[in-house]
């Protein structure tokens, strides 16, 4: 069997190990749902009162509510299998559909975010490791102690008064700006200028993160019996540095990147409500205001399943970098 | 004294390494000379902390700088002193010149490179040769180093080989462009006594084709034995002794070098001593196996089943010490764990005595836990190290319901019998040495007033001359107290030494048992006479006991 | 060298402590200084700072954001400080069973704390704390739900590789019993990293708080730094001060925490320090 196949086995074998992941995600929903005050339906309908007695009274038996709670547990996972999410009475429209369409720019927020921090973190932390105990190691190390402790949404208004208010760089909220009608290239550029600060002001804390890992898992390495052998081999300290003990510092990192995932998508609501960024955390925070739980469960919902496939493509990726692991 | 020095392949002279501030000495090697001429092998011993290992690494500029450095001295390579040239020099010399090989071939190797990447390295950094050329060198390497389908281990990763393997594979990379010194620090010790053999006799071979000179850094007077043109024994930094293999293992002059010898166990069988027929353990057809059981798998991978001891029967009588040899992975220590009931067996039978305790609940098992104690063999690991000395004796006779103030006077007792200062009672374990340690931990086994200590590898992680303190001390109190004894160990010359009789064990089960002189001078299976025939430096001691 | 020496050797660490013992202090002495409900009108609104009376300025309702940083200071240190015990005390029970008896415990534990650790966490919290309506007993149980399956995790990693140890092995052949090995044998040995890790969750949860707050998910009866940051935001504009005076107290003190936090890392383990 050649190398693609076990991947791909090992790929459907991870993924088959998230899905009682996501099914334990579904039931805890199910029940922080019956937690609220009020029966699943009084919650769906949310506390506007929009839902006329009728509606509800056909949404209970839609939903089961006079089934015990095990069957009603079969119910509503079955919904969720199809992608019934309930309604949302404050935006009119279907929970599913809702989700679908703020999907879009919490992805593009998440993945520039991930690529800057990961990729920032690992130059910054590696530099730190090869400058040890210089200047530029110290000033590395006092930026990510300071950014490691700042609040996110503190971050997000002060570069808004900064670049936005005083310095006028880049525009305050928003991912585009609706009335300029923007096309083609035009757009692109336009969504790319509203999304530096965010995507900043999201990236700094794991930016750090990452960099005190990687300063610090480069200089564990460096004490590595290997690293004598390459220096007994005679090979220069660039390419001890750069082929041996950077591959073997990036392991770690890039276990971490998948865990922190999780904790990225809580960091989203922050930004995204502070910058006013159209995605899912912007949509939970409305939701929060309008306490439309039902769609606040809905999106904790699909943030999680989205963190279970970022993490196997993570460990897809660290099966390359990593001979040890048994895809087979 | 200069002329000779043009010959000579290394010549060190006067040279101190120094420490960092605050060691507890000033110079980890202090003021030492030698040298090596091509075709020779040069074999520094001593015991840990002696500096032997720091010396090595300094001939090719590798000490764990900036603290620990050259003070003074120098290190003439071919009349070059390796202390002084520029770091652009000492890389052409590194692996080209002079080449290394470690202990720890898993560590040494980079985890994540491909096996024959790491040997291509070498060419690409010191010679200029097309890639196809290097590939088939590196292949021809690995066959010289008689590792089998080459090929498939220039793809592999280190994880992918066996410890021999990879310190074969280490040796072939070391050799690559035909060093003309290779320095070889303790390379065979994390390795099994066969596969050390071996790798001995592998490292001997190149060296005759290529007159290489061999600085061979062990603290195995064994290996010494079988390796060495000439010997230089260290003690604290210091070279005590230099001088042919044959004056300093036959006719030692300092009596460190003499203390040391001395203290190695002969690989002479102990008289056989009266036997007494009563049976104190016995085990019948004893099995455990591991393996993962159960688990989450939609795709039901195959388990991986490990019959670690497979139908094991062993008996020991009153008096007697039963040793159990083997290599790693035989079974040996895990058979020491179900005796003593730290694990469940799978099938079989044990007995204390008449009591079967094998299905006995924990319950049960505790008053019987008193008359088996075990001997560990980390001393490290083996005590808590958050316990007072005085608590980790009395704990185990306060467990089984004898007063505190009591159990307190006899933790006192036997700290003065395992030859510890009564001091010792209030100190922590970490204050203690290595062979401290291990007397700390026989007095608590022996706090209980066992019938059968169970001692496993209780001496392998100490410097031979504790050992052989450790190993008198077991002796005279198995006299004092009538103990019997299971003594695992894959020393052999240790079993010969202690041992009544001798099970060996391979994959799980005893392939032979018998006396020990019996099974020494007449072994019957094939695998007890390649152990024995593996021990290292077996004829020099066969010289000396005849 | 004892602990304190090796401590006190660290510079970042000794400075973090004086910051967290002068926040411990403001906290402390919030009444003291402030004696009146940090909720109060207190004079003219939106006053810069050094103005009308008010050292670090008024917010727009003319609430003294000097008095809400100092009473803000007590919220933050009590919840980061309920809420971590908790996680903690939560943390090492299950840790320790798991890590200790393995099996099905084990087994099921690790699917928990898998499952924590896919879940966003602080989309969780936010959620908890809707659900169970903002208080401060509800911030607190949020954040201990969020926090503990990382100790968990860390205890059942040490008792894990403690139980096979040869000295606990010993105990066994001496007869001792689960409870005694895991409470004056393991336990003792693994509290170098319980504190460290704690320490550090003293900071997550207070970042934590803050962002709760900031979102509206504060309690609406105390005062606290995120809620300052969060009524704040809309008059970014004309008044810089309201976010920005309360994001620097959050900033020194978790700055702070995690100073002394490594510092005790470094004390406690060091051998770790040496190697590099």
């Amino acid at each position: 069997m050649n190398r693609s196949t076990k991947i791909l086995r090992y790929v459907l074998r991870r993924l088959m190990q998230g899905i009682p992941i996501i099914i334990a995600i579904i039931v805890l929903n199910f029940f922080l749902l019956n937690m609220a005050e009020g029966d699943a339906v009084d919650v769906l309908a949310g506390e506007a009162g929009s839902a006329t007695p009728e509606y509800m009274a056909e949404l209970r038996a839609k939903f089961g509510l006079d089934q015990p709670l095990p069957v009603q547990l079969m119910v509503y996972l079955k919904n969720v299998a199809l992608l019934d999410l309930g309604y949302s009475f404050r935006h009119d429209m279907p929970v599913a559909q809702l989700i679908l369409d703020r999907f879009w720019p919490t992805l593009l927020l998440m993945t520039c975010t991930i690529l800057t921090a990961v990729g920032f973190g690992i130059l910054l932390g590696l530099l730190a490791a090869i400058n040890l105990n210089t200047w530029k190691d110290t000033a590395i190390s006092i930026f990510a102690l300071i950014t490691y402790a700042t609040p996110l949404f503190w971050v997000g208004l002060m570069m808004i008064v900064v670049f936005s208010i005083n310095l006028g760089w880049f525009p305050t909220s928003g991912m585009e700006n609706i009335a300029a009608f923007y096309e083609g290239w035009d757009r692109v550029w336009d969504i790319a200028h509203h999304l530096v600060l965010p995507t900043i002001t999201l990236s700094l804390f794991y930016l750090a993160l990452y960099t005190r890992m990687m300063r610090a898992s480069m200089l564990e390495q460096y004490g590595q019996d290997y690293v004598v052998t390459a220096k007994a081999k005679g090979l220069t300290e660039r390419r001890i540095t750069f082929v041996h003990v950077l591959r073997n510092a990036l392991l770690p990192v890039v276990t971490m990147a998948g865990v922190q995932v999780g904790a990225l998508i809580g960091g989203s609501v922050i930004v995204e409500s502070v910058f006013a960024w159209p995605g899912l955390g912007m949509l939970a925070f409305e939701s929060l205001f309008a306490r439309d739980l039902n769609l606040l469960l809905g999106i904790f919902m699909i943030s999680s399943v989205l963190v279970v496939v970022v993490n196997l493509i993570v460990d897809v990726i660290y099966s390359f970098l990593d001979p040890r692991i048994e895809v087979a | 004294m200069s002329d000779t020095t043009s010959q000579k392949l290394l010549d060190i002279q006067n040279l101190s390494i120094l420490l960092p501030d605050g060691a507890d000495r000033r110079y980890a090697v202090e003021d030492i000379s030698i040298d090596l001429s091509p075709g020779e092998t040069l074999c520094i011993v001593g015991e840990s902390g002696s500096g032997k290992s720091l010396t090595a690494r300094a001939v090719m500029g590798l000490l764990p700088g900036p603290k620990v450095r050259v003070g003074d001295g120098a290190i003439n390579f071919l009349g070059e002193d390796t202390t002084k040239v520029t770091p652009e020099r000492l890389r052409d010399i590194r692996g080209n010149e002079i080449s290394m090989i470690f202990q720890e071939p898993m560590t040494a190797l980079n985890p994540v490179m491909r096996i024959g990447d790491q040997i291509d390295e070498i060419f690409r950094f010191h010679v200029s040769m097309p890639a196809k050329e290097r590939a088939a060198r590196a292949l021809q390497l690995l066959t010289d180093v008689n590792l089998p389908d080459p090929a498939g281990i220039m793809r592999a990763y280190p994880h992918e080989l066996s410890g021999g393997q990879r310190q074969r594979a280490m040796i072939a990379m070391a050799l690559a462009l035909e060093p003309k010194i290779l320095i070889a620090d303790e390379p065979t010790t994390a390795l099994d006594v066969t596969t050390q053999a071996q790798i001995l006799k592998l490292i001997k071979e190149l060296q005759q084709q290529h007159h290489t000179g061999v600085l061979f850094i062990t603290h195995d007077f064994g290996v010494v034995a079988d390796i060495a043109d000439r010997v230089a024994v260290m003690q604290y930094g210091k070279l005590v002794e230099m001088g042919t293999v044959h004056e300093v293992l036959n006719a030692p002059q300092h009596p460190y070098t003499k203390g040391l010898i001395a203290a190695i166990p002969k690989l002479k069988p102990r008289a056989a001593r009266e036997q007494s027929k009563e049976s104190v353990l016995s085990a019948h057809g004893v099995r455990k196996t591991f393996g993962s059981t159960g688990g989450f798998s939609l795709f039901g991978k195959k388990d991986r089943v490990v019959h670690a001891v497979n139908d094991v029967s062993i008996e020991v009588h009153r008096g007697e010490t039963l040793g159990i040899v083997g290599e790693s992975g035989s079974g040996k220590s895990t058979m020491a764990r179900c005796l003593i009931r730290l694990m469940d067996i799978d099938d079989g039978e044990i007995y204390v005595g008449d009591q079967e305790i094998s299905k006995l609940d924990r319950k049960h098992m505790r008053p019987h836990r008193r008359r088996l104690q075990m001997v560990f063999q980390d001393p490290f690991a083996s005590l808590n190290p958050r316990i007072r000395v005085g608590q980790i004796i009395a704990q185990g006779p306060i467990l089984q319901g004898v007063d505190k103030e009591e159990a307190n006077k006899r933790a006192k007792e036997l700290i003065s019998i395992v030859g510890l200062e009564e001091s010792a009672f209030d100190r922590f374990p970490h204050e203690f040495s290595g062979g401290q340690r291990q007397r700390i931990g026989i007095a608590r086994a022996l706090a209980l007033e066992p019938d059968i200590l169970i001692a496993d590898e209780p001496v392998s992680a100490l410097d031979v001359s504790i050992q052989a303190q450790i190993l008198e001390l077991l002796d005279k109190i198995r006299k004092q107290m009538n103990l019997s004894m299971v003594f695992i160990t894959h020393d052999l010359r240790v079993a010969a030494q202690v041992c009544d009789r001798v099970a060996v064990m391979q994959y799980g089960k005893v392939v032979e048992i018998g006396p020990t002189a019996e099974l020494f001078g007449d072994p019957q299976h094939d695998y007890t006479k390649a152990l024995l025939a593996a021990i290292p430096g077996k004829d020099w001691q066969t010289e000396d006991v005849a | 060298m004892s602990f304190w020496k090796r401590f006190a050797r660290n510079r970042q660490a000794v400075l973090g402590m004086f910051i967290l013992a002068l926040v411990i202090l403001m906290a402390l002495f919030a009444g003291a200084f402030y004696p009146d409900d940090p909720f109060r009108l207190a004079g003219k609104p939106l006053a810069p700072p050094g103005t009308s009376g008010f050292l670090l300025g008024s917010d727009s309702l003319g609430r003294d954001v000097a008095s809400g940083i100092a009473h803000g200071a007590k919220t933050s240190i009590m919840i980061g400080l309920v809420a971590t015990v908790a996680a903690v005390f939560i943390g090492v029970i299950f840790g320790a069973l798991s890590g200790y008896y393995g099996g099905k415990i084990d087994d099921a534990l690790m699917r928990v704390t898998e499952m924590f650790q896919t879940i966003p966490s602080f989309v969780f919290a936010i959620l908890l704390v809707a659900i169970m309506k903002p208080s401060i007993e509800s911030i607190v149980i949020a954040i201990t739900v969020v926090s503990w399956p990382g100790v968990a995790r860390l205890v059942r990693g040490e008792f894990l590789a403690l139980k096979n140890r040869e000295f606990v092995q010993a105990c066994h052949t001496l007869g001792m019993g689960d409870i005694q090995i895991m409470l004056r044998e393991i336990l003792p040995n693994c509290v170098s990293p319980i504190i460290v890790v704690g320490s550090l969750m003293v900071a997550t949860a207070i970042l934590i708080e803050s962002g709760l707050a900031f979102l509206g998910l504060g309690d609406p009866n105390i005062m606290s730094w995120g809620f300052q940051i969060g009524a704040g935001r809309t008059m970014l504009r004309s008044a810089w001060w309201v976010c920005t005076f309360p994001g620097i107290a959050i900033l020194v003190t978790v700055l702070a925490i995690n100073l002394v936090g490594e510092g005790l890392n470094d004390a406690l383990n060091p051998r770790l320090r040496e190697r590099q």
